[in-house]
């Protein structure tokens, strides 16, 4: 029964049958060609990063701007318009989204609600830093104050001096029609919160001195690529002064600054923000178990299951530097309460987090044997190791499993189905021995078999319906037989990195790797192997690199689309 | 009487912070004689809407034997026989793939509401239906269109100007409520018209945020330029709502705000229980805006289009029912998928009663309105993208005939897109492409 549903909850482009085969083929392809025996240094791709681009603020950026530049007590009301997934990642598909009307509105009313906290009576003395001579009637030099100020964090550049008037006039006049200072300032304050400026990241470009009739990112829109990469929001104050003294500009500079940003706790949040995309976490919102099935799901369960994935990930790569591979295999994590329920296992504190350690005889090593794996690639009422097996190959290691044919013809599968099946491995016979299945799901469900010593909502057992589960197969060439080996054999996978550093590229740059990157992404992987796969290393190597700055411009029409994909397929 | 308080006229009324008032009661007066239109203003809006469920439907349970009118209804269908009068039913229209591999419950719904086989949607940019329309007639109300969901998930929607602009759904009742009703709602029939004195000051930050345009899109690509105008695009139509509370809006004798806000029961887990109460709770609030002229263009989702619909105690979802439940040599069906083809019904004819039971002028808010129900696939076991199921329901005030089973017969699906553009007044000859495009419309229904 499994299968057929998770055959069709299918997300990405069909492809026919034939080409199935083929894809798989050339996804073992790609994996067993990955690692390249050169350690040359980066080529420089100046000019080849296409033209400026202009990213949407997801809703984490938009919420984390503001409580950056306002304070946390800045209440920001929902919903915002959706982001949107594309080629595997919410951070591609901020490169395509524009604003809808509707979302427009939304943005609007937003917009006004926060600048009016900022000038209400709570908020005005500890946000404004200036007092107006009346609070009835326009201040110009106060005004100027507080939009000049805010207006470069928002913007996040420092306001044209025409612009900044502009502003200023604006909430002279608007103070003068409503006969309130507050009103006015808070009004011009909303004009900076709903334009492009703010809900975009939007690059200049300038002249190149390096090389005459080239140019290059301005220093203001190194810094925004910057900040929101290592740390997922708004460059900070110093690092907008180090763009505006052009710091950014020379190696030692970016690499300075570079560090400072690797070297605060703010790089939680950055990578935090990372695998929550490339884990697809915004669907952890939107996850359901039938309550009669799993009486112990519940939303806070949930909540804490991607809590504690994120907190595995940020202690193992960053606390502790880790090896990324190790995730695959790592038994240290954390936990709540809440958790401890649903694992089994005792939990002294009675409030928050805890460190934890899986013991062997746990069963449990890696992040898919977390929770929020587990029940989040699945129905409401069973585990389905295809949609496991699937999420595993399109997340983890990049490869994209095709959907069914359109016209799939169950009959075949629902005859097994009928004989009686006791586990689900019985119950996917159909799925093995079919040619037309087999193709693709061969690659899906050995994968997930490995995962069924844990239920729809990832409790562990070891029978189903009284038969002892097997969890033994075989990942591209490598056999296991349970759920450790799985882990190891995605440790050892080319895959699994080549995936990874593809995915930090892609979400670095907000876009597909094009062709003329290919070779550098290939060096970097290479760095990323020599350096013991530290994810911050890789992190460091693509913020001061040339390509991740690179720009082209040339009349502006160069078109996103004519870069070509690379990675997933 | 709207005509009395041109925008000088109501800008001084708000400049000097006094209320406008008028006298209130809409009676019989204020209507022509044969109350079809306001004496003082146009006739009564015409509004278009989809109606969308997912999975599909068994369609030898569905389609009506009989073809032309007093249709009979077969078991899936019984639902609608209050309301068959007022509802057509369109088989054996086809999608054509044209080549295009079938992507199951995405590629059938995207040609049927764009007129295009999509071939990737994530990159598909040709409108859909309920958007050309809404460019149409949609300019003079508040909201150029709303989209509804009833599962909970804003995500489930349908509409899309391009596949960069995808229309979010309002998913709390509560929220969309606070939209529709709250603070910026102006009562067309309220004794006092008093402008909101922040309005020209929305709209001169608004113009200032305008003004950096062209510095901005410059240096762009091509796309990105695009996505530019296209934020400016939504940026004139908050402009163009605030214009128009700057008028007194003519009175409207439907307009009745009957509730208060709505609990915020959202559905979670697509439980299929939840999810019709709260279809029937947005259902009212979306009649309500209609009645009120707040928008003429809607979209509601019942079900999403892999129906993730869920009954307690089951394991999967419609969907993976439609797949895996064993089908029953002796009925002929799935019966547990059908029992949920059957809810999806039973909910369309809870929306058309909706529609029908607000009075509007010697009619009712559905005789006014033109609702284009349909789903993705006919028999969703197969994908089959052949004969999708689609109803109309609403004469769109005496555009439309009604109570009719028209059979296509194999022929395009986009003849009932073409229809329901011409009907509302979309100036086209021809709607599709490739071996869609069509210049037929299903005159059967046409008045």
């Amino acid at each position: 029964m499994t299968v057929a549903t998770s055959m069709i909850i299918l997300r990405y482009a069909l492809r026919s049958w034939w080409k199935c085969s083929l894809s798989i083929f050339a996804a073992m392809l790609v994996s067993s060609c990955a690692v390249q025996e050169t350690a040359s240094p980066p080529p420089s791709l100046t000019g080849e990063g296409g033209p400026p681009s202009v990213r949407r603020l997801t809703e984490v950026q938009y919420r984390q701007s503001i409580a950056d530049i306002f304070g946390a007590e800045i209440k920001i009301p929902g919903p915002f318009e959706p982001d949107i997934r594309r080629n595997g990642l919410l951070a591609v598909g901020t490169s395509e989204v524009a604003v809808t009307r509707a979302g427009f509105e939304r943005y609007d009313a937003l917009a006004r609600n926060i600048a009016a906290q900022v000038t209400d009576k709570e908020n005005r003395a500890r946000l404004l830093g200036c007092v107006p001579e009346n609070s009835t009637t326009a201040d110009a030099a106060c005004t100027t104050q507080v939009l000049k100020h805010y207006g470069r964090l928002l913007h996040r550049r420092p306001l044209d001096p025409e612009r900044l008037a502009a502003y200023v006039q604006t909430a002279a006049a608007e103070t003068r029609r409503l006969g309130d200072y507050y009103a006015g300032l808070s009004f011009a304050l909303a004009g900076m919160l709903v334009a492009p400026e703010f809900l975009f990241r939007i690059d200049f470009a300038e002249p190149d001195p390096a090389n005459p009739g080239r140019e290059r990112l301005d220093g203001y829109s190194k810094a925004s690529r910057l900040s929101f990469l290592l740390w997922n929001t708004t460059p900070d104050d110093a690092l907008l002064a180090a763009a505006g003294r052009g710091e950014l500009d020379s190696k030692s500079g970016l690499a300075a600054h570079v560090d400072r940003m690797l070297t605060s706790p703010r790089l939680t949040d950055g990578v935090r923000a990372f695998f929550s995309d490339m884990l697809e976490f915004e669907d952890i919102e939107t996850v359901s178990k039938d309550g009669t099935i799993f009486p112990r799901f519940s939303r806070s369960v949930m909540n804490d299951a991607e809590e504690q994935t994120l907190r595995t990930i940020t202690d193992h790569l960053i606390s502790r530097n880790g090896d990324y591979r190790d995730l695959f295999t790592t038994r240290h994590t954390f936990m709540t309460r809440n958790l401890g329920i649903v694992y089994r296992v005792p939990v002294a504190a009675e409030e928050g987090w805890e460190p934890y350690e899986f013991s062997e005889d746990d069963g449990r090593a890696g992040l898919m044997t977390q929770i929020s794996f587990l029940a989040l690639h699945g129905p409401p009422g069973r585990s389905s190791p295809t949609l496991r097996g699937m999420a595993v190959r399109e997340l983890l290691m990049c490869q994209h499993v095709p959907s069914p044919p359109g016209n799939v013809d169950f009959s075949e599968f629902e005859a097994s189905s009928e004989a009686s099946p006791v586990t689900v491995r019985d119950r996917l016979t159909a799925h093995r021995e079919n040619p037309v299945c087999a193709g693709c799901h061969k690659i899906m469900d050995p994968i997930g078999l490995a995962l069924e010593n844990f239920d729809g909502l990832g409790q562990y057992r070891e029978t189903e319906n009284g038969s002892k589960i097997d969890t033994s197969g075989e990942l591209d060439g490598y056999t296991y037989q349970d759920v450790t080996g799985l882990g190891e054999a995605l440790r050892e996978s080319p895959a699994t990195v080549s995936c990874l550093v593809n995915n930090a590229y892609r979400y670095a740059a907000g876009r597909s790797v094009s062709n003329a990157e290919k070779q550098w992404l290939n060096w970097l992987e290479d760095n990323f192997a020599q350096n013991g796969y530290r994810l911050p290393n890789l992190l460091r190597e693509i913020a001061t690199s040339d390509t991740f700055f690179a720009v082209s411009t040339g009349g502006g029409d160069t078109n996103h689309a004519a870069l070509s994909e690379t990675g997933a397929d | 009487m709207a005509a009395t308080f041109d925008r000088r006229t109501a800008l001084r009324g708000m400049l000097s912070g006094t209320a406008v008032t008028v006298a209130l009661p809409l009676l019989d007066c204020f209507l022509n004689t044969n109350g079809t239109a306001l004496a003082a203003g146009g006739p009564l809006p015409v509004r278009f809407g989809t109606w969308f469920w997912g999975c599909g439907v068994n369609p030898q349970r569905w389609v009506p034997g009989k073809v032309g009118a007093d249709y009979d209804l077969v078991e899936e269908l019984k639902y609608i026989a209050p309301f068959k009068d007022q509802i057509n039913v369109l088989s054996g229209f086809d999608v054509r793939l044209d080549g295009v591999t079938n992507e199951p419950h995405i590629t059938g719904n995207f040609a049927l509401i764009t007129g295009t086989t999509p071939r990737d949607v994530n990159t598909h940019d040709v409108p859909t239906l309920d958007m050309v329309i809404a460019d149409a007639v949609g300019n003079d109300t508040r909201f150029r269109s709303l989209e509804v969901t009833a599962t909970g998930n804003p995500k489930d929607t349908y509409s899309r100007r391009s596949s960069s602009l995808v229309n979010p759904s309002e998913a709390s009742p509560a929220a969309f409520y606070t939209r529709l009703f709250g603070p910026e709602f102006q009562d067309p029939n309220a004794a006092e018209f008093r402008p909101d004195p922040q309005i020209m000051t929305r709209l001169s930050v608004l113009s200032l945020v305008k003004d950096d345009r062209q510095k901005l899109v410059r240096q762009l690509g091509a796309r990105d330029r695009e996505r530019m105008d296209e934020y400016f695009t939504s940026l004139r139509q908050t402009e163009q709502q605030l214009e128009m509370r700057l008028t007194q809006p003519p009175p409207l004798e439907a307009c009745k705000i009957v509730s208060d806000a709505p609990e915020d029961r959202i559905p979670e887990g697509y439980l299929v229980s939840a999810v019709i109460d709260n279809h029937k709770v947005m259902s009212e609030l979306l009649a309500m805006a209609l009645a009120c002229n707040q928008t003429k263009v809607f979209n509601m989702v019942f079900s999403n289009a892999f129906s993730n619909l869920h009954k307690e105690g089951m394991i999967g979802f419609h969907h993976g029912l439609t797949h895996n439940e064993a089908y029953d040599e002796k009925l002929g069906y799935q019966p547990e998928s059908a029992w949920f083809v059957e809810r999806s019904m039973e909910a369309w004819a809870t929306f058309v009663e909706t529609l029908a039971n607000v009075r509007e002028g010697d009619g009712s808010l559905l005789d006014n309105t033109l609702v284009f129900a349909h789903s993705d696939s006919s028999l969703a076991r197969t994908h089959s993208v052949l004969g999708i199921p689609m109803m109309t329901a609403g004469k769109a005030g005496g555009r439309v005939k009604t109570g009719y089973h028209v059979k296509g017969g194999g022929d395009s699906i986009t003849r009932v897109g073409l229809t329901m553009q011409q009907v509302m007044g979309v100036p086209t000859e021809t709607w599709g492409t490739g071996s869609m495009e069509t210049s037929l419309p299903v005159s059967e229904i046409l008045v």
